[in-house]
């Protein structure tokens, strides 16, 4: 069956709530508006304001309520606009629901589902586009997953509320329209990357909204007999370092993409990896495609030269292939 | 800005292939000093910087064949203004290890595995790196058959030989004189010298032969030099080049310098370090390309003469046969003589008969006073 990203978040958020009564969602227009991105359409006639509750603009305050509610025994979905906003619930996910199972010795645990947007690629300049899901990676006593697929989204809401502690995931903007045909077998873990294409030549590691791109680079590469691997790597705490490895004692060689800025990012973590477990087998020095190092841009042509597209994906594997 | 361009090694290199740069860009290097190997026809040589300066940018990476002249780094004078070095370049001081060849991890381990040396391996990678590909494609070389890679290179040799010597004899009019030299003042001193020498500091005759023609030369400049455009250019110190045989077959001239300065002892030394070299094949620029004349040397044969071809673009070539008693006659008496044939082939476009005369009969005379030699 043929559907959009968003329309598979729907039905997992569906498919919890009517299986599930201690499941709610909560957070800005997710009631009467449908859901910023329109996720939960229909829910608040569904399922009533007490299972589906519009918030007042305060990330700290309802964010918090959902960490109340998971340690009384509920399975909240909390849903934050964007992870620029995120920003301000910080100290209730790092200080709190990151932290509790540790500080309690293992007394309490926080059961909650923290969902929200990341990305560019929609001019809604530097406070709405940022991707900061290398933050939440960095987080002991927290899982962070980024769905890149239908199946992701469809798939990975499940056994985020079934894990006992705080699960964060990171829906890029600009996945909500992607449509394509649910498989048979959606039903997935949120533990291991994922291979998306498999080659010989060089892995392309990346995730969420880079995943298309890759994949794009990887078919244009195809053309020129470059055969590129592509790992999506699904889930970014923790990182699932056996995969890539993998990846690497076959091709030795590496690209990493990540929306990211470089400078301290998830792309750079997953190139430390490498020098740790792969040094042997590297054939080239590992290269990264991230964006520029610039709060990202409100103007269309400057958004898009700042984030990695896939002509940068194509010189970077070149270069590296010395080519 | 200063251009290093690859030196013409020798009249029969027309390209050569770098194998190694020992310098990388920011190094200071000082005239003389050895900043590259590259490949010609005949050995892998030491290539000399000919002036001071500070290294800017490598423009030729190892495992490429160019031709003489092509540039292959830009250099900066010693007081030019530095541009910064590219970030990443990395800061080596003065004084600093080597640079390190750019070799990848995984075409490390490959070659250990394989067993192939890395050194002087072709390098296709980013950067000029070693890769997997490269130790992959240098061991299907070496598992052919060693005689197959070997002939090769010797035809290799050979067609440089010959091309060089087709166009001495095309170009050059040779004129051929000789002259039987007595031997037995030098055999005499010679023996005396090496009494009670250990074999390996003993002065073999061809010193002494290298010292006198390097004496007579003093008088008569037509003979050594280079015959370039339609002109001599006279050298003003005589670096004789040595003609070595190598053991695989084809010869070898490098230069030993500034012959006419050196004692006999460091002659000897110098002669000792030049055929091992030439042997292993480790030769320095300078060597090949600065010889002003050739001395040949076939006695060690059992030939009486030899006439040698000139190796362009010098002017002269001596030679030297065995040494072998002979009936002499002298002062009225006939007596049995050690004797060896001096000879001199030389280029008619720069001396006559008349000189070349002259100068045979110098190096005679030098050869009888060894201990002035």
């Amino acid at each position: 069956m043929k559907m959009t990203y968003r329309e598979a978040i729907r039905q997992a958020m569906h498919e919890a709530l009517a299986a599930d009564p201690r499941v709610f969602l909560m957070g800005e227009d997710v009631g009467k508006y449908g859901g910023t991105y329109a996720c939960s359409k229909g829910f608040l006639e569904e399922f009533g304001p007490e299972r589906i509750r519009d918030t007042p603009l305060s990330e700290l305050g309802f964010v918090g309520a959902g960490i109340g509610a998971a340690l009384g025994g509920l399975r909240p979905i909390v849903e934050v606009m964007t992870v620029n906003f995120s920003l301000l619930a910080l100290d209730q996910i790092v200080n709190t629901a990151a932290a509790l199972r540790h500080m309690s010795g293992g007394q309490f645990s926080v059961p909650l589902v923290l969902r929200m947007a990341t990305g560019a690629g929609r001019q809604l300049a530097a406070q709405h586009s940022h991707s900061l899901e290398n933050w939440y990676a960095h987080i002991p006593g927290i899982k962070v997953l980024a769905p890149a697929t239908i199946a992701d989204a469809r798939g990975m809401l499940g056994p985020a509320l079934a894990d006992p502690d705080p699960v964060v995931i990171f829906e890029h903007a600009q996945l909500y329209n992607l449509e394509c045909e649910l498989p048979g077998d959606w039903q997935c873990d949120i533990a291991s990357a994922a291979l998306r294409r498999a080659g010989t030549d060089i892995s392309l590691i990346t995730y969420g909204g880079s995943l298309p791109k890759a994949l794009a680079a990887a078919d244009q590469l195809a053309a020129e007999s470059i055969n590129v691997e592509v790992i999506d790597l699904r889930v970014l705490r923790p990182l699932d370092t056996a995969t890539i490895a993998a990846s690497l004692r076959k091709t030795h060689k590496a690209v990493v993409v990540d929306e990211g800025w470089k400078s301290g990012s998830l792309a750079a973590e997953v190139m430390a990896r490498i020098l740790e477990d792969c040094f042997f087998d590297l054939d080239a020095p590992v290269a990264r495609v991230c964006s520029e190092e610039v709060p990202i841009p409100y103007a269309k042509h400057m958004e898009e030269a700042a984030l990695p597209q896939v002509p940068k994906i194509v010189a970077a594997v070149k270069q590296v292939l010395g080519k | 800005m200063i251009e290093f361009k690859l030196p013409s090694l020798g009249a029969d290199m027309d390209e050569g292939k770098l194998l190694e740069w020992k310098v990388g860009p920011g190094d200071t290097v000082k005239k003389g000093q050895v900043v590259a190997i590259v490949d010609t026809s005949k050995a892998a040589v030491d290539v000399e910087i000919w002036c001071d300066g500070v290294v800017q940018e490598l423009l030729v990476q190892p495992g490429e064949t160019v031709p003489v002249g092509t540039v292959l780094a830009i250099l900066s004078a010693p007081g030019d203004s530095l541009p910064l070095p590219p970030p990443g370049a990395g800061g080596r001081g003065e004084g600093g290890a080597p640079p390190r060849r750019p070799i990848t991890p995984a075409a490390r381990r490959r070659a250990k595995e394989l067993g192939i040396d890395l050194d002087s391996m072709p390098a296709s990678g980013p950067g000029g790196a070693v890769t997997i590909e490269d130790v992959e494609r240098a061991a299907a070389k070496v598992s052919l058959p060693r005689t197959a890679a070997a002939s090769d290179k010797q035809a290799e040799m050979r067609m440089a030989i010959a091309a060089a010597m087709s166009r001495s004899k095309r170009e050059i009019p040779h004129y051929y004189l000789s002259e039987p030299v007595a031997m037995r003042r030098a055999t005499e001193w010679l023996a005396k010298a090496n009494e009670g020498k250990p074999i390996t500091s003993r002065l073999l005759m061809a010193v002494l032969q290298l010292k006198a023609v390097a004496l007579a030369l003093k008088q008569f400049p037509e003979m050594s030099g280079f015959y370039r455009d339609n002109a001599f250019q006279p050298a003003a110190a005589a670096h004789i080049g040595v003609a070595i045989s190598l053991r695989q077959g084809g010869l070898i001239a490098p230069a030993i310098h500034d012959v006419g300065d050196k004692t006999l002892e460091q002659l000897m030394l110098d002669l000792t370090d030049l055929v091992k070299r030439a042997r292993s094949g480790s030769l320095r620029s300078s060597e090949m390309s600065d010889p002003t004349i050739t001395v040949t040397n076939l006695g060690e044969q059992g030939v009486a003469a030899v006439y040698g071809v000139i190796y362009p673009p010098q002017v002269a070539l001596v030679g030297f046969g065995r040494i072998a008693e002979q009936p002499w006659a002298e002062h009225g008496t006939l007596t049995v003589m050690p004797v060896a044939t001096a000879s001199l082939a030389a280029d008619h476009r720069v001396s006559d008969g008349h000189r070349g005369a002259l100068f045979l009969a110098e190096l005679r005379d030098l050869l009888q006073q060894p201990e002035n030699l």
